[in-house]
C-alpha cells in the first residue's frame, strides 16, 4: 500500500524503521519489524545507513514485504550511479516496492569503508527527478519502458538545520521533482519544528515528523556533537541523566514530544536505534 | 592552461533576464589564447549583445583574472561604469569567474563553459578551483563552483550533513560549499535564482576531454611543433 493512500484516508501516519544487519541473518531485523507492523503503517529500511556497509535494503525491503509489512525502500546516491539507480528502481517495482525514500546518503568518510569512490552521480533531487519519469514511463535518456512502475515517492528535510533556509529551497526543488511525502530528521524542538512548518507548508506535501528515542544522555550529547540537523535540549539531556528509569523516560519524552507536534503535522517517523521493542509503548503513550 | 568555450547566446541571455546594463570582463591568458577572453574577442561579444538590445556599460580585458590581485586592481578605474551595471558577464574560464565573483559586490555571470583537457591545470594561487566539467554553473550558485567547494558535488543544493556551516568530512578544514554559496547568493539577492533553476543533472560525458581538442594546439603545445619540424 501506498503511504499517499494512508495520508487520502485522513488518518495520522505512523512509520518507523529498521536497519539491516551486517550479515546474511536477518532474524533480528525482520523480528523488528514483525514487532512494528501491527503499530505502524510502514517501516523504513535504510540503505548503508551512515555509510556502514550492510545487507542491502532492496532485498530487506522484499523480504518485510513478503512478511506484509509494508517497506519504505530508502534510496542513497553515494555508492550508485544513475545507471544502477534505476535498474535497482525497476527491480524494487517488479518485487513489490511501492514506497521510495530518495536521499543523497553520507559521506563515505562517516562509514567503515572511508576509502571508497564516493559516486553521488545523481542526488536527492535528480534521484527524484529520476524516479518520476520511471512513474511515466521513460528512463533519463528518455527511452521507453517496457512496464512502467507507479511508486510513491518521499524525501526528507532537517528542520532543525541552522540557517533553515537552504534546506527550504532544496526541499521545495524535492516537492518540485515529485516527493509526494517528506520524512524529518528527528526533532526534540517542538516550537522550532512549528516554525519550520509553517515555511514549509505552502509546498503542500503531508509532514512526518521524525522522533529519535533518546537511550540515554550521553547519547544526547553525542548526537548534539557529531549528528548534523539534531539538537536536544538541555532540559531533556538532564531529564535522562537524572531518570532512575531510562526507557520510561525516553518514552515520556517521545510520547510528550509527539502530542506537541501532532497537530502541526499529518504523521510521526519513530527511529528506535535498537529500541524497537519500546515503539509500541511510545505509541500507547502518546495515544495513537 | 584552461581552455574556455563561449556559451551560445541564448544561454547568456537567459542569465540576463531582468537586467539591462552589462559590464563585460576578458582576460588576456588562456581566455584570449582560447578565442574567448581577448580584446577582439570581448568587442563581437559585445557587439552581440548590443543585436540583442543588452547594453554594454563598459568592458576590460584584465591579464589573468585568476589573479585577483590583477582583477582588483583592474577593475578599480571601472568603479563608475560596475555602479551602473546590473552585473557583470565574464568571458573566461571557472576561476576568472569564480575570482571576479569574490573581489565584487555584484551577480557575475559566466560567458563560457570550461572545456575539459583530462586533468591538466593552470597555474593558480588562489582558493578557486575549476573541474572543466563543459556546463559551467556559476550563474546560479553566485559565483562559486559546487563541484569543487561541496565535497558530494552536488548541484541542486544541499544535503542534511553540513553542522555549523563545516562539512561532514574534515569540518575543521572544510566549510559547507552549499553555505557558502547560500550566503553568497543571499548577500547579492539571489536566491529565487537558486530557487527556481530546474533540477540539474550533470552530463558527465563532458568531463571527458573532447575529441575537437585533441588535435589542437590547445591539447599540446607540441603538436603545432611537430608539424612545423615535418614541413621544414
Amino acid at each position: 500500500m501506498k503511504l499517499t493512500d494512508s495520508f487520502a484516508s485522513g488518518k495520522f501516519v505512523v512509520t518507523s524503521e529498521v536497519g539491516p544487519p551486517k550479515g546474511t541473518d536477518t532474524s533480528e531485523m525482520l523480528g523488528n519489524a514483525e514487532l512494528l507492523k501491527p503499530r505502524v503503517d510502514a517501516v523504513n529500511v535504510t540503505d548503508q545507513q551512515s555509510s556502514v556497509m550492510r545487507l542491502g535494503s532492496l532485498v530487506s525491503s522484499v523480504l518485510l514485504k513478503q512478511r506484509g509489512v509494508e517497506p519504505i525502500y530508502q534510496v542513497t546516491c553515494r555508492d550508485r550511479n544513475r545507471i544502477a539507480l534505476q535498474s535497482d528502481l525497476l527491480s524494487a517495482w517488479a518485487a513489490g516496492i511501492e514506497n521510495v525514500l530518495c536521499l543523497t546518503g553520507d559521506y563515505v568518510s562517516l562509514g567503515d569503508f572511508p576509502q571508497a569512490k564516493p559516486v553521488f552521480d545523481l542526488d536527492s533531487v535528480s534521484l527524484l527527478v529520476s524516479a518520476m519519469k520511471l512513474n511515466n514511463g521513460l528512463d533519463l535518456a528518455d527511452n521507453k519502458l517496457q512496464g512502467v512502475p507507479d511508486f510513491c515517492l518521499g524525501a526528507v528535510v532537517t528542520p532543525a538545520a541552522d540557517p533553515l533556509e537552504p534546506q527550504l529551497v532544496k526541499m521545495e526543488k524535492k516537492v518540485r521533482a515529485g516527493a509526494s511525502f517528506i520524512q524529518t530528521q528527528g526533532i526534540f524542538d517542538a516550537e522550532r519544528f512549528a516554525a519550520f512548518v509553517n515555511q514549509a507548508k505552502d509546498f503542500g506535501v503531508p509532514i512526518i515528523a521524525g522522533i529519535i528515542l533518546l537511550k540515554s544522555a550521553g547519547m544526547a550529547r553525542f548526537m548534539n556533537e557529531n549528528v548534523a540537523g539534531v539538537h536536544v535540549p538541555d532540559p531533556l539531556i538532564q531529564a535522562m541523566a537524572k531518570a532512575e528509569d531510562r526507557v520510561q523516560k525516553s518514552i515520556e519524552i517521545a510520547a510528550r514530544l509527539i502530542n506537541e507536534v501532532k497537530d502541526l503535522c499529518q504523521g510521526v517517523h519513530i527511529m528506535p536505534i535498537g529500541w524497537e521493542r519500546h515503539v509500541p509503548a511510545v505509541l500507547d503513550a502518546a495515544g495513537l | 592552461m584552461l581552455v574556455s568555450e563561449r556559451k551560445s547566446m541564448e544561454e547568456i541571455k537567459s542569465f540576463l533576464v531582468g537586467e539591462s546594463k552589462v559590464f563585460l570582463l576578458g582576460c588576456d591568458g588562456c581566455a584570449a589564447a582560447s578565442g574567448t577572453g581577448g580584446e577582439q574577442d570581448i568587442l563581437e561579444l559585445k557587439q552581440q549583445l548590443e543585436k540583442e538590445g543588452i547594453q554594454v556599460v563598459g568592458s576590460k580585458v584584465i591579464e589573468f583574472l585568476c589573479q585577483k590581485a590583477l582583477v582588483r586592481r583592474g577593475l578599480k578605474p571601472y568603479a563608475s561604469a560596475l555602479r551602473q551595471a546590473d552585473s557583470i558577464l565574464v568571458s573566461t574560464c571557472g576561476i576568472g569567474v569564480q575570482a571576479t565573483a569574490t573581489v565584487v559586490d555584484m551577480p557575475v555571470h559566466p560567458a563560457c563553459n570550461t572545456i575539459s583537457l583530462g586533468g591538466i591545470r593552470g597555474e593558480w594561487q588562489g582558493e578557486e578551483r575549476c573541474l572543466e566539467c563543459g556546463q559551467c554553473y556559476l550563474d546560479i550558485t553566485g559565483g562559486i563552483c559546487p563541484l569543487t567547494a561541496c565535497t558530494k558535488q552536488l548541484v541542486n543544493g544541499p544535503c542534511g550533513g553540513a553542522k555549523d556551516g563545516r562539512c561532514e568530512f574534515e569540518p575543521d578544514a572544510r566549510p559547507c560549499g552549499w553555505q557558502l554559496i547560500y550566503e553568497r547568493l543571499k548577500s547579492l539577492d539571489r536566491l529565487d535564482v537558486l530557487r527556481q533553476a530546474p533540477s540539474l543533472l550533470k552530463d558527465y560525458a563532458q568531463m571527458q576531454p573532447p575529441k575537437r581538442i585533441r588535435s589542437t594546439s590547445k591539447w599540446a603545445v607540441d603538436i603545432e611543433t611537430k608539424e612545423e619540424i615535418a614541413t621544414t
